[in-house]
């Protein structure tokens, strides 16, 4: 059993609070990811994890036990560190060996798990190589190797892709995947990627001051964000925010801005009655907002088009609705140019609603 | 052409003369060496080159005086006090930039502090100290007074070159179960050869050449370092006895140079600190 629980975890350095009262309970075998924009305080809880930092207040466990003052080397865990940390005056087998040798295996047994490894991640060819002399790409490899070869119950990574080209990233994502089906073991993963943290988690926790915002699978995440933060943070392009009165007019309620008005279906009205006649934060998906061939009031808003930016498979377009601006990510046929008007229909099934003041979702 | 003539004067002409400011006083030794003392004083002669080369000078000195034991003096002094004081200084330097401690940092000023005090001064308490230790005369009162201004300086060099290696190597070999003091046998010290070997020669010279100290806790012949032994010895009252003086400073200047040629590239590494992965 390598569940890992959080319990009230706080870590203070002087005064400065990095993770404050921190909960969670990742179960045996899940990927979980830390995610959060740099000094949340998401490395700081690895570590913690890990043993190379002191926790000032909580508790935590691995299976049963409880490992506030374990030292790291008793944790059974294995880290993978965005640099790699790879000793550069070894040899790869001796990098990989090295762990191993530290706990005085039997010589035999460092081979067999040594090669073992090397030939999960493909690199029996690099064993006399220094680091040096290897690429990006292999060395993470060889990180990951000299993690693996100890059988630890949880595993550790630190932003591991970070270091790698784009291309590289997406390719060694599907593989650590991969790797994670295949070795079965508990692993805790932190980045400030939202992608990396949507394709690769069977959990999430999103991160921000040293607060854990929300916790959900990615599919949770991206469909009903808890407040603003966790909105905007995941999902590419980030979501569209813009402030607007919720007015009540007979039966409906309608969302008014200084330029446009949104009807909400009457689904969305009862929930919300409470915030009628006062402002509320409105947030829309680029991937929610489609072209429409004419303009309806109520149904669409009228904008200009700033920006074309086609990717491809899509194209985003930066549009102004009178002093919003918006992104929208309409289908790649879609004939556009800067300083046009453009119609924009929002679906109003994925129109996100949040408090003005505490930025919390409405439900 | 052009490129030529513009790198003859910025680059090849200041670094000839800066060679000839440099070298010209080893020229003057070595010259001197070889003349007698008749040539030496003749005023008449040019003095930039031997006419009858002689080697009278280097048998003076070295059937007339104890120059080999001084050598010897100086070497098993150098050793030894270069030994001490990288064992000491690797120590607190990892120390001072590693296991942060809570004074970790005004310890690092403080050894620097001992840095800045002048030898001139500092041998009046080391003197006493010396005789109440009862080492006066002996070579452990040199030994053991040496680290007092190699001790800091290495740790300084050191700390720098510590600092340069992450520290997430350290902690995944923590992870990976390691204890402190391997730790720092098997990643710091390997990584740090460079920084090391550049603390050693440094420390190795400064011993090798220091004159305070040993002028003024040695007096017998037997037991005095090359620099006292020659300033003593072939200076006797205001009579300068010059040929046996630059043979003297000529074989002693030799085994600085010898490890200073041998470990010439891994001592620039040291001094520019670079770990390159």
């Amino acid at each position: 059993m390598s569940e890992v629980k959080l319990e009230n975890i706080s870590k203070h350095f002087n005064e400065v609070i990095a993770v404050d009262d921190f909960n969670l309970c990742i179960k045996d075998r899940e990927f979980v990811v830390l995610v959060g924009p740099s000094g949340c305080g998401k490395t700081t809880t690895l570590r913690m994890i890990a043993g190379l930092e002191t926790i000032t207040d909580g508790n935590i466990y691995i299976g049963e036990r409880l490992i506030n003052r374990l030292p790291a080397k008793d944790r059974n865990i294995a880290m993978v560190f965005q640099n790699y940390a790879l000793y550069p005056h070894m040899s790869v087998y001796q990098n990989m060996a090295f762990g191993l040798e530290q706990r005085k295996a039997p010589k035999e047994e460092i081979k067999t798990r040594v090669k073992e490894a090397a030939e999960i991640l493909g690199i029996q060819d690099l064993m006399g190589r220094r680091p040096k002399q290897l690429s990006g790409g292999q060395r993470q490899r060889v990180a990951v190797g000299r993690a693996i070869v100890r059988k630890p119950e949880v595993f550790l990574f630190d932003e591991p892709l970070s270091n790698l080209d784009a291309k590289l990233r997406v390719q060694t994502r599907v593989e650590l995947k991969k790797l994670h089906e295949r070795l079965a073991t508990t692993i805790v993963y932190v980045t400030h990627d939202q992608v990396e943290a949507m394709t690769m988690g069977d959990r999430i926790v999103v991160m921000k001051d040293g607060l854990i915002q929300q916790v959900g699978s990615p599919l949770e995440l991206y469909n009903t964000p808890v407040n603003t933060f966790v909105a905007g943070f995941i999902g590419s392009p980030a979501m569209n925010f813009f402030e607007a009165e919720l007015v009540r007019s007979g039966d409906l309620v309608n969302l008014q801005t200084q330029s446009f008005r949104i009807d909400l279906p009457p689904e969305k009205t009862a929930v919300i009655r409470e915030y009628s006649e006062k402002k509320v934060v409105v947030g829309i998906r680029p991937e929610d907002l489609r072209e429409a061939k004419e303009h309806v009031p109520g149904k669409t808003i009228q904008t200009t088009v700033e920006v074309v930016e086609p990717i491809g498979s899509e194209i985003y377009i930066n549009v102004i609705a009178g002093e919003y601006p918006l992104t929208a990510s309409v289908d790649r046929k879609t004939r556009v140019k800067p300083h046009q008007d453009f119609v924009l229909e929002p679906s109003l099934d994925y129109l996100h609603l949040f408090d003005t003041r505490n930025e919390n979702a409405l439900t | 052409m052009e490129r030529f003539g513009s790198k003859l004067i910025k680059f090849y002409t200041p670094l000839a003369l800066y060679l000839v400011f440099l070298l010209f006083p080893f020229y003057w030794m070595a010259n001197t060496v070889f003349k007698s003392d008749i040539e030496l004083y003749d005023l008449a002669l040019n003095p930039l080159y031997i006419h009858s080369p002689t080697f009278d000078n280097v048998a003076h000195l070295f059937t007339k005086t104890i120059f080999l034991r001084w050598m010897w003096n100086t070497f098993f002094v150098a050793i030894l006090a270069t030994i001490i004081s990288l064992a000491a200084s690797l120590l607190a330097a990892y120390a001072i930039q590693r296991l942060q401690f809570k004074t970790s940092g005004p310890t690092g000023v403080a050894i620097f502090l001992g840095y800045l005090v002048p030898q001139t001064i500092l041998f009046i308490p080391l003197a006493h100290i010396i005789f109440k230790l009862r080492l006066w005369d002996s070579l452990w009162s040199l030994i053991l007074t040496y680290p007092t201004f190699l001790i800091p300086f290495c740790t300084w060099l050191l700390m720098g070159y510590f600092k340069s290696i992450p520290k997430e190597m350290e902690e995944c070999a923590m992870i990976d179960g390691t204890t402190r003091i391997n730790i720092f046998r098997k990643i710091i010290l390997p990584l740090c050869l460079p920084g090391i070997l550049s603390a050693g020669i440094f420390c190795f010279t400064l011993s090798w050449n220091e004159f305070i100290y040993a002028l003024a806790f040695i007096s017998t012949t037997h037991s005095k370092t090359v620099p006292i032994g020659l300033v003593t010895e072939l200076v006797r009252g205001d009579v300068y006895h010059w040929g046996p003086l630059m043979a003297g400073a000529l074989c002693a200047s030799v085994p600085v140079a010898l490890v200073y040629s041998f470990f010439v590239e891994h001592y620039v590494a040291g001094m520019t600190g670079a770990l390159k992965e």
